[in-house]
């Protein structure tokens, strides 16, 4: 069983969480400015990298806190966590960075 | 016109009749409690455990206590405060009364949940049966406490003793987990004294 580090009570088993996709998605300030277009690549649009992926995480059945996670989508590692908020800590693996830079999203 | 009494059913109380209890692992059903859900921050945390009487631990996954009084940290800004054998709405009216100027809720989940206790060298041992947790006295020393999952069922788990854990289910998994933990000990009914009625 994978163990997964929650930023508040420490490494606990896999099946206290659940997945909450792709991390740092920001609802556009003023919805009714946009167009079709632009609202559905906010809502369905997602970045589906090869290689260092943030994303959300949710310790449903232990602190119930939802906080970020940096994962390999390759190897399955979970790189780093952090509390939701907090800036992405720096990728370790060099190369990572440029196979997910094709998201757009700020890594 | 009769007026009608409601009266309050443990929910391990038919489960619990007829276990076996070996005392490398004794099971047993902890006493009815007024329980509270509290969350909110700072400002309103002293306040509650000014009314409460019990101090909100701070760090992570540990509980506090004072006489009959427990208060689990659950969560960053969330508790569960609990007080053996008292009225929960007499609590809850005290409490709300104190809580009133600040911004924070305040839950009564008294009815929600039945807690029972497991108690004994093999306690460890057995509750890994159906929870995954390092249960080692380094990783989860006495004052911890911490939702989780055990077999199926979410539970709130607590180490009260080096070889006593306390466990709060909700009502409708409750008769489950026990007799998944029933089940798990079944190899310590050969101690001697199992056998004699509790």
């Amino acid at each position: 069983m994978l163990l997964i580090k929650c930023p508040f009570c420490g490494p606990r088993p896999e099946l206290e969480f659940s997945y909450g996709g792709q991390a740092h998605i920001a609802r556009p300030k003023d919805p009714a400015s946009l167009d079709d277009e632009a609202w559905a690549e906010y809502l369905y649009i997602r970045s589906n990298s090869k290689g260092l992926h943030a994303e959300r995480w949710r310790h449903i059945h232990g602190c119930a806190r939802f906080f970020n996670v940096q994962r390999n989508t390759v190897s399955d590692a979970i790189v780093s966590t952090y509390k939701i908020g907090e800036e992405p800590p720096k990728p370790v693996e060099p190369g990572l960075e440029e196979r997910s830079s094709r998201s757009g999203a700020a890594l | 016109m009769a007026e009608a009494t409601i009266v309050r059913v443990n929910s391990l109380a038919a489960v619990s009749r007829d276990s076996a209890n070996p005392p490398r692992a004794s099971l047993a059903v902890l006493p009815d409690a007024a329980k509270l859900v509290f969350r909110g921050r700072p400002p309103s945390v002293g306040a509650a455990a000014e009314a409460f009487g019990v101090e909100l631990p701070q760090t992570a996954n540990r509980f506090s206590e004072a006489g009959p009084r427990k208060a689990y940290w659950l969560g960053p800004d969330e508790w569960l405060l609990e007080a053996i054998g008292q009225d929960s709405s007499e609590l809850f009216s005290a409490m709300a009364e104190r809580l009133a100027s600040h911004s924070c809720s305040l839950v009564d989940v008294s009815h929600r949940s039945d807690s029972m206790e497991i108690r004994g060298p093999m306690s460890e041992y057995v509750l890994n049966h159906g929870c995954p947790l390092d249960l080692s006295e380094r990783a989860f020393p006495i004052g911890m406490c911490t939702r989780t999952i055990l077999g199926k069922s979410p539970i709130i788990l607590s180490r009260t003793e080096r070889e006593v854990f306390h466990l709060d289910v909700w009502r409708s998994f409750s008769p489950y987990v026990w007799l998944l933990l029933d089940d798990a000990r079944r190899e310590f009914l050969d101690d001697e004294s199992a056998r004699s009625p509790t």
